[in-house]
């Protein structure tokens, strides 16, 4: 009997990441795992990358996992739940396992966009029935706030510090939703911890379907953006609300915005409390501020035309 | 029944994959191990075998897709060479550290730069630190019976770690040669059902796989790995005896060829152990007191054992295909360290041969053994490590 996604009903369900993991407070990344543990209706295995998450949550003989888990090394957490899933089929063919099973990682940015991407498209291309979610925090922030190819525009980070001749990182960040979407995968979506049932019912979806399906969802890193530690999910909404991070989904190509915010606002909004964009409001830099902002506004009407187009 | 076939190493290795039906199998391409899982593709294809296949991007993501696998619970394999194993390397150390027992048929072939298809063991040596059981083959059949026994070996519940079998790219993968296969119950009776140790997919009963473990207990997760390879050599002795008598072919940690009455001997891995012999013998229709000793497990390196073969020799030519550049041949080092332990030592020499493929013809054997037999006359060492069969 499937439990509604109502806090009510949820809050009876057992946490299956528990207490006692080393992760910061205030990092987004356990909300990320909580959430998705809450919301699936299957039993789950789980597999992280190399990572905050996974060198906070097993630590020598102690583990925070209340489901079966395994990490093996950086770049490759696409593969490795994809053994863990084929040897499933094989041992489902043969009558040694009955049950319905599914599979999820849970890696961050680095372990994604950059050094694990060719393990993930590997992965989605195969057809493996896997859920890969990135929690996206911006940069490489287990080893200390290096820029990745997730980093905002102009971020400072401390491989892209802003300095007397460069303005922090001098990139646009890589739409990685996109690329995914792009590999005419069943399904793919962004998401974000402030608005839990948008996310737990991407979830939901995800695991209903058979096949690879991506989520990107922005977990909040309050030491890589040098933002209050209790600021995460009131970050993660104003990403949102300025559409830095809009709500969608890809259902089998058809591209389906999943919340507007009524009031669109300005991407001022989103970097103001967070110390990493504090160098942009200088006079000298206000370009990258309207940079992003194009940008933004330009993606957001992408997304909105493409969505409208196949509504 | 046994059948005898003619077929080439990677047919030959194939086959033993078919008989022992693992339940998933990883496979990314590279010369010259291609051909091998690309056989074991149609035996796939053709409902021969109940494995899963997982055709991946790299072979990065093929081992650790076995790892996930192995972790998953059940009976995994996958081959490659060269640069593969290279771009492996990494996982390497991750699956014997998480004790999974996936069996890897090796061909071996050198390393680029400059890229050369042809057979060597660099790829092999660079990868004896990795905590994999390295097991060596001289011919097709070596390599048949050995991947065989791998299995037996990997997934014995005192060992559960990660096993290699190599034989020669090209010499023995490419060639057509005769080898008998068992039958295929015979197989299936001797490897046996897989038996799960902790499996990720026992969901009732969650594990944790790859923790992060620091200065607290790290140095003892380590030890742990050198203690079971302590236990490796009477396994693999155990299960040579069970393989002998469905067989009729018997193995040992090496092989010694007239070694018991030797003065002079040559220490060499894989095919070239088949060409040294025929001179070999061509020495001792001379008079020539001339051995042979052909290491077949290679990690562990059975110190005592090969140190008390060889100790009452004069003198010792260890022939290595591969090099340790600013260091002597990896077999070198091993054979040398054996004998520091033996009070009477032999002389020593270290020759490098046939990288990239360079033929290893009877004539360099034949003008090592003849060195060895000045060595044993003037008690003199012209020079430690050479290379032979070089174009000037």
């Amino acid at each position: 009997m499937a439990v509604e996604l109502r806090l009510k009903e949820l809050s009876k369900k057992e946490d299956l990441f528990t207490h006692g993991h080393r992760l910061c407070s205030g990092c987004g990344a356990p909300i990320v795992v909580k959430m998705v543990l809450l919301a699936s209706e299957y039993p789950l295995i789980a597999c992280s990358s190399t990572g905050c998450l996974e060198v906070s949550s097993c630590i020598s003989q102690y583990t925070a996992w209340k489901v079966p888990w395994i990490h093996s090394a950086f770049e490759n957490a696409g593969a490795t739940i994809a053994g863990v899933e084929t040897m499933y089929r094989a041992m489902k063919k043969k009558g040694k396992v009955d049950k319905e099973i599914k599979f999820v990682t849970f890696c961050g940015d680095g372990g994604t966009y950059d050094i694990g991407l060719q393990s993930l498209s590997g992965a989605m291309e195969r057809g493996h029935d896997m859920l890969y979610i990135c929690y996206d925090n911006g940069a490489y922030m287990n080893t200390g706030i290096q820029r990745s190819s997730a980093t905002p525009l102009g971020a400072e980070t401390t491989t892209s510090p802003a300095g007397k001749v460069i303005p922090g990182k001098t990139q646009e960040r890589k739409n990685l939703t996109r690329i995914m979407a792009a590999h005419d995968i069943p399904y793919v979506a962004q998401a974000s911890i402030s608005y839990w049932l948008d996310l737990m019912k991407k979830v939901r979806k995800a695991f209903s379907i058979k096949g690879p399906k991506f989520m990107n969802i922005l977990s909040p890193c309050n030491r890589g953006w040098r933002s209050r530690t209790d600021d995460a999910i009131m970050l993660s909404r104003l990403a949102v609300d300025t559409c830095y991070w809009p709500l969608y989904e890809v259902e089998n190509g058809v591209t389906r915005i999943t919340f507007k915010p009524k009031e669109k606002m300005p991407i001022v909004d989103f970097l103001k409390p967070q110390g990493r964009f504090r160098h942009l409001f200088s006079p000298e830099n206000e370009w990258i501020i309207k940079k992003l902002q194009e940008d933004i506004d330009r993606e957001w009407k992408r997304l909105q035309k493409e969505s409208s187009l196949q509504a | 029944m046994a059948r005898i076939v003619a077929v080439t190493g990677n047919e030959a290795v194939a086959e033993a994959l078919r008989q022992t039906n693992p339940d998933v199998c990883a496979a990314y391409p590279i010369t010259p191990a291609t051909e091998l899982m690309q056989r074991f593709a149609a035996f796939v294809s053709n409902g021969q075998v109940d494995t899963e296949l997982i055709l991946v991007e790299s072979e990065h993501s093929a081992m650790s897709a076995c790892i996930g696998a192995a972790a998953g619970g059940g009976r995994v394999a996958t081959a490659t060479s060269s640069q593969g194993l290279a771009l492996m390397w990494e996982m390497l150390f991750i699956a014997s550290g998480m004790r999974l027992p996936i069996i890897m048929p090796i061909v071996n072939r050198s390393l680029s730069a400059p890229i050369n298809i042809h057979g060597d063991h660099s790829d092999a040596m660079g990868a004896r630190d990795s905590g994999w059981i390295q097991l060596w083959s001289e011919n097709g059949q070596e390599a048949y019976d050995n991947t065989i026994q791998a299995f037996r070996i990997a997934e014995h519940m005192d060992i559960r770690l990660p096993t290699m079998v190599c034989m020669d790219g090209f010499i023995i993968s490419h060639s057509i040669e005769r080898v008998e296969y068992l039958e295929d119950n015979e197989v299936r009776n001797f490897v046996g059902e897989y038996k799960t140790l902790n499996p990720l997919l026992d969901i009732d009963n969650p594990k944790s796989y790859g923790p992060l473990i620091l200065t607290d207990l790290y140095h003892e997760y380590k030890r742990a790995q050198h203690e079971v390879m302590t236990k490796v050599r009477g396994v693999i002795l155990n299960v040579a005896e069970e393989f002998e008598k469905i067989s009729g072919r018997r193995y040992g940690l090496f092989e010694a060829y007239r070694l018991d009455d030797a003065e002079i001997a040559l220490v060499i891995l894989n095919s070239a152990a088949g060409t040294s012999k025929d001179v070999i013998d061509e020495f001792r229709e001379r008079g020539i007191k001339a051995g042979l000793l052909k290491p077949r497990l290679f990690r562990p390196f059975p110190y005592e054992e090969i140190a008390d073969a060889l100790k009452h020799l004069k003198a010792i030519c260890v022939l290595d295909r591969a090099d340790s550049f600013g260091g002597y041949g990896p077999l070198f080092a091993e054979v040398s360290s054996a004998l520091f332990q033996v009070r009477e030592r032999p002389k020593m020499v270290n020759k490098i041969y046939g990288l990239g493929g360079r033929d290893f013809l009877p004539y360099h054997a034949e003008r090592v053994l003849s060195e060895l037999v000045d060595i044993t006359k003037t008690n003199k060492v012209r020079i430690v490590k050479e290379y032979i069969g070089v174009r000037e």
